[in-house]
């Protein structure tokens, strides 16, 4: 692999860059792998990715029924945060950070974190309790965050209304080491160091079936024919109830539609990310300059990439409340992703009734941010065939137990 | 140079001069302008610089496809970047800027870039930037941020008004030329109600530049019959500047109009109207638009699309340049040579990448004494801001110059795309023309609705029919299967008579000339605004950012203000070239709402303000304005968090409010609390299985306290139920479960339970309720005379209904606050009258109003619980101490089999229990008390939290609730809590019940 740096751009620049070599291989796929992972997102990747780096295994396959980084990894709104209440989420979220912050310099590929911080505006007594909660918890579980006041929120973004007439800014939970990242450079980056480890990425290639002999994994069907493998890793949000049907297990999943837009570039006017849970709405600027807005999820299930305008709407009428000047700014550009949600908004990393598939989803809204720890931790899982400190708790045994991990504290009820 | 003629374009009114400014110059147009039309009338070709290289950029196009004249305009409240200016009209006193340079337009800094440009190709921040880690954030990412962007961000709160229309309708047509007039002609006439909307201000889109006849007229006397027409039918409604934004499932459609962009002056109109459209069926007539040609320069200033020029020319009276190379692969830019011969101006030649020129238009320009060149292409464009000629070479060769043609103005056409956006945002698939070289729509997989039918139909240019005869054809076919699929009838009829001319076939160009050198390929641009170009796009191919959406990632390709409309399909056709794969194979990018950029504002409409979430209001909300109360949002409600009187903090009202409500009189506006109505034979069943208590046995005239819980088991809401009658009930819920529990109910009645016999209803607005409360309460009820509420007539746990005071009341003896306590309900009519009452006829024994922190301090004074505070969604009322309001006699409720679930029967659980620090402090809110050690994680470990924390104003000492691992195990033990900053805090486990265990002080 041609190391990426500058000094390699003037090189190439010399011969107009026609010496780039693939970012990442198009190979056939072989007859076996020890281990397929189905679905070559962000989380797929990775997992790959800490399969060969942290565990040796290399002979690994990631197949993708589209493109890669195509699902929600190309399509959310970029935020990195780990200011997680409980203790397992605050674990793994907190450790995807922590890779990130060296993601570059590890994967040679600018994934562009930037730890530009991001602040939870607390906009009713009850969520400064809840934020303030949260700071404590971040205390004993090794996060740095902090409560802040609304003048220390209006200095770190000017553009906010602290004073607005319908929801005052409280205060506010500040995470500094929060921030963004360009989401398609991490999939892309990730694939780049796949490839480059021996292991094959098969894209435009679908799995249409699962083989079993007595209990056990032997392989996959896919458009392409039969592919056997010693493990399989199934890490296909937005449709892994339908990959577990087809493997015979079910899920607690319901996939819906969640939103998101962009406004026309501008000059830099917000340093930092912006989260307001009591008007549903997050905001960021883009290093293009885009006002990035993220939206609420579609109160009924399906599939379509696409969602109910009326949650646009009420997402920017939030936002231009807590941000006047954005009112004088165009909607460029709106989307959607399926996202799969759990009974308590918190994901599964799991083994599954089949003795040697494992599961990853389940992330709902807030996948991105935990790309690296759950890469991470599932290639734990994968490799030892049992899951380590970090995955332990995700496991679907928790439903059954009632161990849930409800992340949705903070969101609470008014009283 | 560019200028006006003195021939007056179509659209321009010369009476009505009009003065606006461009970077402080003033300047002039004419009344039917658009800004761009005016910009070039006084020879302003540059007017921008390009995202990445801050390259000079000029107008390109005439309409929304425009990627280049963006600009800022307005002042404070109205300033607003990335305005474009082909879709700006004209009006007096007009302030425009360019955008994207420093210190100016003409000299800009950035444009180092331009020269930078081979150390900056597609991805290059991918690759750089990478080392030492910190600079990304402190030294390149702060550079590229700067240096990226296009108009400054505005600072002032809007100052316009923005409005909101909804629309039901039988046919939507999005499109006003003359496809759209003839599609809203047939269905008119079939009696549908039609709705057909415009972006531009005019009717008859393109046909009336491109000539030719309908029927035997001009096509602009046709449009102005068919507009005549529609006039008349009442069931047709036409409106233009309104814009097709975006299409949604269901046969949603969203429409843009810029009510009053054009006169910013017209008294109290919104600025744009969003239009919010229920439609049967679409009608997609929305054209095509033109592609440009990639070759090398093709992003000077003076560079144009063919059929740009033309609108220009006939349009606006506006000559784009003096001398005019023309340059193509199809007929239609010889329209533009014509139209600008005709007006006297030069076209030098004609390079036509075809090899044979046969057709009637290409005749016609050589009997006008045009020079016309086949097979020849452009090998490269000179000048600087400004073309100042262009190198002619072969299409097939490499590029080696033919020839030297100097000009100050280059017309280019690469060919036509339909408009398919609207087909496609609902999943419309598109099928590739090899004959026309061009995606349109796919008949056979259009985008369906609920009932599986097609929701769409595209007609004219949009559905690929680009000659006018062959548009009007195809518009009164789909024009009837719309009607139809409308719920109209409507017979096949023939197509009216067109003339036009016949067009020859275009040949499909990607590359000009086709084996173009590297160092030419990188300066062919596809995406003018954000600079890509054709090597970029090769670039991508080559490192394997293979699918189409890889590669508009890698490259932006597409990604700027104008969504690729120009460059999308030429950029998937190089990289199809690249790849060595066919242009279907390759596939487009997906189309995405909005068509072109919508104002954020006008989404919201008018509920901003004032209007954004209207404030909730009880009938008591306007006393405590008068009364000075803080007020503290709880949903949509305010409610007072205390009343401070002259010189008070919050905190010392507060103390006061607790302490005057346990020694005298209180009162308490507690209308926001939830009401909800359960009836019917089946009522008691329903809430046996909705509570965890057993609420079928309670009698008339009795209140039960009772607990709600998800189906996880997990707490979720609480309240006192009240039996009205034998099928009557009525159940309080928190104020923010209102709805919630509403829904709640309706959600098991209508899915789960649809067989039973019950009706709820939301009554929380209908009464006012106000809490009398405190040692005083019973006296001041007996002055204000009527019904007996003596504990005998009226005991702990039950209501009646009477009169108070000649109020008509239903009074409750419940108790929140742990003293004596009447919750009184009045029909919301009279809510003020009785509290004005109440607190008149109070004075005598010391009433007082009190807010929310005083009913939370008092609750928690007595160890109850409170929604949201206690729990959390992970709290089941078994470590509550609730185990007595869990009903045993019941097979099931709610929540009962997820209660039995082994985690949910963990003696290890963190269980309620009152907590004292040592030295009379207040405990922070959130704290966590710490156990020994660390987890596998590496994370303190945790033994409980603190869930409610006050300072007690009736015991003086600091007083807390919370959660503790075994915590009703271990009364009298001290826990430590850890704080933010690493300090501890120990506190004392101790019973939550701090005031009154006995209850002597409620039940009397």
């Amino acid at each position: 692999m041609k190391r990426y740096s500058a000094f390699a751009v003037a090189r190439e620049a010399m011969t107009y860059h026609q010496g780039w070599e693939r970012a990442w291989r198009s190979p056939e796929p072989r007859d076996a792998y020890e281990v397929i992972v189905i679905g070559a997102g962000g989380h797929g990747l990775a997992t790959a990715y800490y399969l060969g780096r942290e565990h040796g295994i290399k002979n690994v396959a990631v197949i993708e029924k589209g493109w890669l980084g195509g699902g929600n990894t190309g399509r959310n709104t970029t935020i990195i945060r780990s200011n997680y209440l409980q203790d397992p989420s605050a674990a793994i979220y907190e450790k995807a950070r922590a890779l990130y912050e060296d993601l570059s310099q590890d994967l040679n590929y600018n994934i562009m974190f930037s730890p530009r911080g991001v602040m939870m505006v607390a906009q009713t007594h009850h969520e400064v309790r809840g934020y303030q909660r949260t700071a404590h918890a971040n205390a004993l579980q090794g996060v740095t965050t902090e409560f802040i006041t609304p003048e220390r929120v209006k200095e770190l973004c000017p553009i906010i209304e602290i004073n607005g007439p319908r929801y005052p800014v409280l205060g506010a939970l500040w995470q500094a080491r929060g921030g963004t990242a360009r989401h398609d450079a991490v999939a892309w980056g990730y694939a780049r160091k796949c490839s480059d480890m021996g292991m094959d990425i098969i894209q435009k290639t679908e799995v249409t079936g699962i083989r079993q002999k007595n209990g056990v994994v032997t392989g996959v069907e896919t458009s392409r024919g039969p592919i056997n493998c010693k493990k399989l890793c199934i890490v296909v949000a937005g449709h892994s109830s339908q990959l577990a049907e087809m493997a015979g297990f079910r899920l607690p999943i319901e996939s819906v539609a969640l939103q998101a837009l962009v406004s026309e570039p501008i000059k830099p006017c917000m340093d930092v990310v912006v989260m307001a849970n009591t008007v549903h709405g997050y905001l960021s600027q883009s290093d293009k300059g885009e006002m990035v807005i993220g939206g609420g999820t579609d109160g009924f299930n399906n599939y379509t990439q696409r969602g109910s305008f009326h949650h646009i709407e009420e997402t920017v009428r939030a936002l231009t409340e807590t941000f006047p000047m954005l009112a004088r700014l165009k909607m460029l550009r709106q989307w959607g992703g399926i996202v799969d949600m759990t009974g308590d908004r918190s994901p599964i990393l799991s083994t599954t009734p089949l003795g040697n598939t494992f599961v990853n989803c389940g992330w709902g809204t807030g996948g991105f941010k935990a790309i690296p720890g759950s890469g991470f931790a599932m290639a734990e899982l994968v490799a030892r065939g049992e899951p380590g400190p970090l995955a332990a708790a995700f496991s679907l045994g928790r439903f059954t137990e009632g161990r849930f991990i409800d992340e949705s504290v903070a969101a609470g009820v008014a009283h | 140079m560019s200028t006006r003629l003195t021939r007056a374009g179509r659209l321009i009114d010369p009476t009505r001069p009009l003065e606006f400014r461009f970077n402080g110059k003033r300047l002039r147009g004419f009344a039917g302008d658009t800004l761009a039309s005016a910009l070039l009338a006084n020879d302003q070709m540059l007017v921008g610089r390009s995202f990445k290289y801050h390259r000079p950029r000029g107008i390109v196009a005439s309409g929304a496809e425009e990627p280049n004249a963006l600009v800022n305009m307005g002042a404070e409240g109205r300033f607003e970047p990335n305005q474009r200016a082909t879709t700006t009209e004209l009006f007096d006193g007009l302030s425009a800027t360019s955008q994207n340079h420093w210190p100016s337009l003409e000299y800009d800094i950035g444009a180092i870039n331009t020269h930078l440009a081979r150390f900056l190709p597609a991805g290059f921040y991918y690759k750089m930037f990478i080392h030492p880690r910190p600079f990304w954030k402190h030294v390149y990412e702060p550079f590229i941020r700067q240096s990226a962007g296009l108009g400054r961000a505005p600072k002032a709160r809007d100052a316009d008004r923005y409005e909101h229309f909804y629309a039901h309708v039988d046919l939507l047509i999005i499109g006003g030329g003359v496809a759209g007039l003839q599609a809203a002609l047939t269905a008119g006439r079939a009696g549908r109600r039609v709705l057909v909307i415009e972006q531009t201000p005019h009717w008859g889109g393109r046909a009336p530049v491109d000539g030719g006849e309908i029927d035997g007229q001009p096509t602009e006397a046709w449009i102005g019959d068919a507009l005549a027409a529609l006039s008349e039918m009442a069931n047709v409604t036409l409106r233009n500047r309104t814009m097709g934004a975006g299409i949604y499932d269901h046969g949603y459609a969203l429409g843009y109009e810029r009510v009053s962009d054009h006169a910013p002056d017209g008294g109290d109109a919104p600025r744009h109207r969003l239009w919010r459209i229920r439609a049967r069926h679409i009608l997609s007539a929305t054209g095509a638009i033109e592609r440009p040609l990639s070759f090398a320069g093709n992003d000077l200033p003076g560079v144009m699309l063919a059929a740009a020029m033309r609108d220009y020319l006939v349009d606006y009276g506006v000559s784009p340049g003096d001398r005019t190379v023309v340059v193509t692969n199809n007929d239609d830019a010889y329209r533009t040579a014509i139209a600008l011969k005709e007006a006297g101006l030069e076209v030098p030649v004609i390079a036509d990448a075809r090899d044979h020129a046969t057709g009637p238009l290409a005749e016609r320009a050589r009997g006008m004494g045009i020079r016309v060149e086949t097979g020849m292409g452009i090998a490269a464009v000179k000048g600087g801001k400004r073309v100042t000629g262009v190198a002619l070479c072969a299409q097939a060769g490499e590029g080696a110059a033919r020839e030297y043609v100097a000009c100050d103005a280059v017309a280019m056409s690469g060919g036509w795309s339909p408009v398919v956006h609207f087909w496609s945002h609902c999943g419309g698939k598109l099928t590739w023309d090899r004959a026309g070289a061009m995606f349109r729509p796919d008949a056979d997989h259009p985008p369906t609705g609920q009932d599986g039918l097609p929701m769409v139909t595209a007609a004219g240019a949009a559905n690929g029919a680009m000659m006018l005869d062959a548009c009007m054809a195809d518009a009164v076919a789909q024009a009837r299967l719309a009607t139809i699929a409308a719920g109209g009838k409507a017979r096949k009829t023939a197509p009216p008579e067109v003339e036009c001319a016949a067009e020859q076939a275009i040949e499909p160009v990607w590359i000009m000339p086709q084996g173009a050198p590297i160092e030419a390929r990188s300066k062919m641009w596809l995406d003018f605004q954000n600079d890509v170009k054709v090597s970029d796009v090769q670039l991508a191919a080559r490192e394997g950012y293979e699918s189409v959406e890889h590669t508009k990632r890698y490259t932006t390709l597409g990604m700027a203000t104008d969504q690729g409309k120009l460059s999308n399909i030429n950029g998937l056709a190089v990289l199809s070239d690249a790849l060595n794969a066919e242009i279907p194979a390759t596939g487009t990018t997906t189309f995405r709402p909005p068509y072109t950029p919508i104002s954020l504002a006008s989404l919201g409409g008018e509920a901003h303000g004032e209007l954004f979430q209207p404030i909730r209001k009880t009938p008591i909300h306007d006393w405590g304005d008068a009364n000075g109360a803080d007020w503290e949002p709880v949903g949509l409600w305010r409610r007072a968090y205390a009343y401070p009187r002259d010189g008070e903090t919050v905190e010392q009202a507060v103390a006061r409010e607790v302490t005057n409500t346990r020694e005298n009189l209180g009162l308490l506006d507690a209308s926001t609390l939830g009401k909800i109505i359960v009836q019917g034979p089946d009522a008691g069943r329903f809430l046996d299985m909705l509570y965890t208590n057993m609420m079928s046995t309670l009698k008339p005239g009795r209140c039960r306290y009772g607990l709600m819980c998800s189906e996880n088991g997990f707490l979720i809401d609480d309240g006192v139920v009240a039996r009205i009658d034998d099928q009557t009930f009525l159940c309080h819920t928190t104020t923010g479960g209102a709805e919630r529990i509403h829904g709640h109910m309706e959600e098991w009645l209508q899915t789960e339970w649809w067989d039973w016999k019950v009706y709820t209803a939301n009554v929380t607005e209908q009464f006012a309720q106000i809490a009398v409360v405190g040692p005083n309460a019973r006296k001041l009820l007996e002055k204000l005379g009527g019904m007996d509420v003596s504990p005998e007539a009226l005991p702990f746990m039950a209501w009646a209904d009477g009169q108070i005071g000649g109020f008509d009341i239903r009074a409750y003896r419940i108790s929140f606050s742990g003293e004596l306590s009447y919750e009184i309900a009045v029909p919301a009519s009279q809510g003020r009258a009785f509290w004005d009452a109440l607190m008149t006829a109070g004075q005598e024994f010391g009433v007082m109003a009190y807010g929310t922190e005083a009913l939370h301090i008092m609750r928690a004074e007595k160890g109850f619980i409170m929604i949201g505070d206690e729990t959390d969604g992970t709290v089941i009322p078994q470590d509550l101490g609730l185990d007595w309001a869990i009903s045993r006699k019941k097979d099931d409720y709610l929540g009962k089999r997820a209660q039995v679930r082994s985690f949910m029967a963990n003696p290890e659980r963190w269980k309620l229990v009152g907590l004292e620090t040592l030295d009379g402090s207040v405990l922070p809110d959130g704290i966590y008390a710490v156990g020994q050690g660390r987890n596998a994680n590496g994370q303190a470990n945790v033994i409980g939290r603190v869930t409610s924390t006050y300072h007690s104003p009736t015991l003086n000492k600091g007083i807390a609730m919370g959660l503790i691992q075994r915590g009703p195990e271990r009364m009298g033990e001290v826990v430590e809590f850890a704080r933010t900053d690493g300090g501890r805090i120990p506190a004392r486990i101790v019973s939550p019940v701090f005031l009154d265990p006995e209850g002597e002080r409620q039940n009397v």
